[in-house]
């Protein structure tokens, strides 16, 4: 239970402080505060989820404990959520295929058998609704609109596609949280993914990469070089001045 | 002792950190007032995960609640059922609006200016987690409008 909360809530950290990396740099003010507010719910998010994970391991670890004094093999995420930025259209399609992933994951979430778990999934499937109705909206905008945003945005999809395949994959962690009527099997989301995938790019004008390579490890704790880099920055300040308070 | 009732009528003078025109009882945001042998329980449930006025909403309730002579309080948070906007009182809805804030509705919000429908959305985010910008096609101006959650 401990590990399958880290994998819901290092999911939004690593993501929402990615966002942030974003934070007056945007290309336009409303894209700045939009990323902003995107970044916010996230780690508000991970705030319940690993608030949970704390007092379910009963170890007096709580959500910041959690967030700053954990090194990258201890983190669940997925490795989608800590490709670099790159340019606005990685950015996009990056957080396009993670809310796509993530609304329906917080969907099956809200019917869990745990009710501390239904409680925070229908909380953050709200939030999740609105992120994806504007990763939507930008998608198609951009995929379907000068020749240069179409072909920014397919590159960014044959760049980040692999990372889509660990999404659906189920480990014995996984089948363990079903048997116990936690959540249903991520796999079994791959068809709802793949239909709502398909209209979007449809009207994107963008095409459905064919590589079926799946890049994988980060629910093991199997990361990419950049989370390090990103835990550098993220957990600098309170790793320097443990407990300190202003 | 004090009552319940008495606790909710001074939390409805506390203003919300973002948009003071409402209360934190207008917002909906306060689920449960229980007295009990001297001690006060508050239940607060978040409005967006991400909003950072949480923690402030927590610490008006708390200084209003000291100045009233409450020593033993305890204020916690609870999740579910989740916020929704249709907990906003509907009363609240006029303060919004002469505030300048079209409040939630299904649909494209109406100019809290000169009432008109023909309004577009200019940027789903706006100054506040809560609300999207709008600009009312009528009369022109932009504004803020609650986001529906």
């Amino acid at each position: 239970m401990f590990e399958f909360l880290l994998r819901m809530g290092d999911n939004t950290l690593v993501l929402g402080h990615r966002v942030s990396e974003w934070c007056g740099h945007s290309p336009v003010l409303e894209e700045d505060i939009a990323l902003a507010n995107i970044a916010l719910d996230l780690i508000g998010q991970t705030r319940m989820w690993l608030g949970l994970a704390g007092e379910v391991e009963g170890q007096g670890r709580d959500a910041d404990a959690l967030a700053f004094r954990r090194d990258a093999w201890d983190f669940r995420n997925l490795l989608i959520v800590e490709r670099p930025n790159r340019d606005y259209g990685h950015t996009l399609m990056r957080q396009f295929l993670f809310d796509l992933w993530h609304h329906e994951r917080l969907a099956d979430l809200c019917l869990s058998d745990d009710d501390r778990v239904a409680g925070i999934a229908a909380k953050c499937v709200k939030e999740a609704d609105y992120h994806l109705e504007r990763s939507k909206d930008l998608i198609i905008r951009l995929g379907d609109g000068t020749p240069e945003s179409h072909a920014r945005m397919q590159d960014a999809l044959e760049a980040i596609w692999p990372y889509t395949g660990e999404m659906f994959e189920n480990d014995a962690l996984d089948q363990a949280m079903f048997e116990a009527g936690i959540s249903p099997l991520p796999g079994s989301q791959k068809p709802r993914f793949d239909a709502a995938l398909e209209d979007t790019l449809a009207k994107a004008t963008l095409k459905r990469p064919e590589n079926g390579f799946a890049r994988k490890g980060g629910r093991k704790g199997v990361h990419s070089e950049d989370l390090g880099h990103l835990l550098a920055s993220m957990q600098f300040l309170p790793r320097a001045y443990p407990d300190a308070r202003w | 002792m004090v009552e319940a009732a008495q606790i909710w009528q001074w939390l409805s003078e506390v203003p919300d950190p973002e948009i003071p025109v409402l209360s934190l009882v207008d917002l909906g945001v306060i689920r449960a007032v229980e007295v009990m042998d001297g001690m006060v329980r508050i239940k607060v449930t978040p409005t967006y995960s991400g909003c950072p006025a949480t923690t402030f909403i927590n610490l008006d309730i708390e200084a209003k609640l000291r100045s009233k002579g409450i020593e033993k309080l305890q204020i916690e948070p609870q999740i579910a059922p989740p916020w929704s906007t249709d907990w906003i009182k509907p009363e609240a809805h006029e303060k919004l609006r002469e505030y300048g804030i079209a409040p939630p509705r299904p649909g494209q919000p109406y100019c809290p200016r000169c009432g008109a429908a023909d309004t577009e959305l200019l940027s789903q985010f706006g100054s506040t987690p809560c609300k999207s910008h709008y600009r009312c096609t009528a009369c022109l101006e932009p504004f803020d409008a609650f986001k529906c959650l």
